[in-house]
């Protein structure tokens, strides 16, 4: 089949099914060559290279599509361009990502130290001082906002799911849920501070505030994501399991819930890493202290979030003599380094997690 | 152990929408009884109802009588839980729970009611209902893989098996071959053949020779109209219902005379 008589070719040809084609790398090649010409404009005229970049992309989306119409025809023109817009949004979305991790960690890493994470603000002034309190602080109000909050989450969804089926009080809740996702996290705060106020009078601030502050704002994240996992469940398997004289409740509890543990898991540990970072609400009800708190329910609390908030607003000051930055501004930033360390592992977590308990079938992949 | 299934008049609805109307029959003990019919004329809703499978359908409901040896199903104070208990069923397509392995899929009917059993009547229980599913030569070296892992016609009998493993004393089937290949709805119908010994066996199907190979009595479902309720239009013994039927529309359906 290798080779091809003439007529057989001269029939293909004149047929449509061969049709002349753009050579491989061509698209390399293009990127290359607007690069070049967009650098050379930006050498000679003294753009900004983000400036040229710009216009290496603009030539690039305009340059490709233009040679594949004149070589290859119209169907093939217009695959490439949305091929390379696709490709450039990829980029441009991937950039502040990168930038934003590189910042993080370039400004960060020289912050981080043993004692760093060892030891917490007090009688610390220029230099020393650690976030050992924030990270005790960020721990223990994000573990009692979990505690609070998976419990209801799991249970509402369950009950939307499986007991409400489309009646007034189940569209009523989930609309409100939906309602909660979006609730400003700031008014979480308020609302909680308020309760507070009400049971334990004014001036109040506690981190026990804070979980409650953190568990309105995970509460209809888990009810959604529990939602979403319980609906994939197959109602074949629950049918099955009625049939073999299973009740509804043993139903669900042994062979619904097992069987969407893993997305479960990995929606609660999402919602988590999305509470995590809340600065708002613990600034307003756990407040802010240079201190360690291990009680969640006696005296302010300092979390992370709170912490890089208060060492950017008052940085404190450089010993006579020394110039440089204020010294809180290493601190905040080797704090927002920890705490997206702290989000990346909870999310690693959560697919591993997710892995683990996903039923195990020998047709998956 | 095996029971008689006594209907009359059964209507079932959903919500407004009636599906079937006043069916009448006699399902035998230790028989097989099969129902042929078009496609939406109400055979798998009628039997759903035989054990208020049903009911878990928003807006479902019944009347009229289903006595199983003299016992009402539909009184109140029967608990539907209590029923299935007794009258298992094997589902179109096959559907093992896929967190569990082969071994705890035939006695999830046990294990999920929180039966204490010890592990060797655990094992017994196993290998008989796979002894009796025709599935035990072949799963025998691997009980603790997923069940998902079997190939289709495997699976079927391994949900055939999980029916069994309870012990009920009637086993209903909704087309259990449709998604099979012959070799496979083979294996199964030599499986209700045996089966049929112990257990009163109630089948679906679409196919006609299904139907001639596997059953004593057959019963014929029909719509008058699209959108009006199913019938039974026929139910006799089936040699005399694909030899000789009382009705010409039933001779039409099994000829492929129909519609």
């Amino acid at each position: 089949m290798s080779t091809t008589t003439p007529l057989e070719r001269d029939f293909a040809v004149s047929a449509g099914l061969v049709q002349p084609k753009l050579p491989r790398g061509a698209g390399l090649l293009v990127a290359v060559l607007a690069l070049g010409v967009s650098g050379l404009l930006a050498l000679l005229l003294g753009w900004n290279p983000v400036g040229g970049l710009v216009l290496a992309a603009v030539l690039f989306v305009i340059g490709f599509p233009l040679w594949s119409a004149l070589l290859e025809g119209r169907r093939s023109a217009v695959d490439r361009l949305a091929t390379s817009l696709v490709c450039l949004a990829f980029g441009v979305v991937l950039v502040p990502l990168v930038w934003l991790i590189w910042m993080v960690v370039s400004k960060g890493l020289s912050a981080i130290s043993i004692q760093f994470l060892t030891y917490d603000m007090r009688g610390a002034l220029a230099h020393g001082g650690g976030i050992y309190h924030a990270l005790i602080g960020t721990l223990l109000v994000t573990l009692a906002a979990t505690i609070i909050s998976v419990p209801i989450g799991i249970f509402a969804a369950i009950y939307l799911v499986e007991y409400g089926k489309g009646n007034r009080l189940a569209r009523v809740t989930t609309f409100l849920v939906d309602v909660m996702t979006g609730i400003p996290s700031i008014v979480a705060g308020l609302f909680a501070l308020a309760l507070l106020v009400l049971i334990f009078g004014p001036a109040i601030r506690i981190g026990f505030g804070g979980s409650i502050a953190l568990s309105l704002l995970m509460i209809p994240t888990v009810v959604r994501s529990t939602e979403e996992m319980l609906r994939l469940v197959p109602s074949d398997l629950r049918e099955a399991s009625y049939a073999l004289g299973v009740p509804k409740w043993r139903t669900i509890s042994k062979m619904v819930v097992p069987t969407a543990i893993g997305g479960i898991v990995t929606g609660v540990v999402l919602a988590i890493s999305r509470v995590i970072g809340e600065t708002a609400p613990l600034l307003i009800v756990a407040g802010n202290t240079d201190s360690l708190n291990w009680n969640l329910f006696n005296g302010r609390m300092m979390t992370l979030p709170v912490y890089i908030f208060q060492q950017y607003s008052s940085p404190g000051v450089l010993p006579a003599g020394e110039v440089g930055d204020p010294p809180g501004y290493a601190r905040a930033w080797g704090a927002a380094l920890v705490l997206i360390v702290i989000v990346m592992l909870l999310n690693l977590g959560a697919r591993i997690i997710g892995k683990i308990f996903a039923p195990p079938t020998d047709r998956r992949r | 152990m095996a029971k008689s299934i006594d209907i009359s008049d059964l209507d079932i609805y959903y919500g407004d929408f009636k599906a079937v109307e006043g069916v009448n029959m006699t399902i035998r003990a230790r028989a097989v009884t099969a129902f042929i019919g078009p496609s939406g004329c109400g055979k798998s809703t009628f039997l759903r109802a035989l054990n208020r499978m049903h009911e878990v359908i928003p807006g479902a409901r019944v009347e009229g009588k289903v006595m199983v040896s003299g016992q009402s199903l539909y009184e109140p104070g029967v608990d539907p839980v209590a029923v299935r208990r007794q009258i298992g069923m094997v589902f179109q397509r096959p559907n093992p729970f896929p967190t569990m392995s082969i071994y705890d899929n035939v006695l999830a009917g046990n294990r999920l009611n929180s039966k204490k059993i010890k592990k060797a009547e655990a094992d017994a229980i196993v290998e008989k209902s796979l002894r009796s599913a025709n599935l035990w030569t072949e799963v025998k070296d691997r009980l603790n893989k997923p069940g998902m892992g079997l190939s289709g016609g495997q699976q079927q009998r391994l949900c055939i098996a999980r029916a069994i493993a309870v012990e009920p004393q009637v086993l209903l089937m909704d087309e259990p071959c449709s998604a099979l290949d012959p070799i496979s709805t083979s294996a199964i119908e030599d499986l209700i053949h045996e089966l049929k010994a112990d257990y009163t066996i109630v089948i679906v199907t679409h196919n006609m020779q299904q139907a001639a190979r596997v059953s004593d009595d057959t019963g014929f479902f029909n719509l008058k109209a699209a959108g009006q309720p199913g019938h039974l239009v026929e139910f006799n013994p089936t040699n005399k219902m694909f030899t000789n039927p009382d009705e010409e529309s039933t001779e039409a359906y099994i000829s492929g005379r129909f519609g």
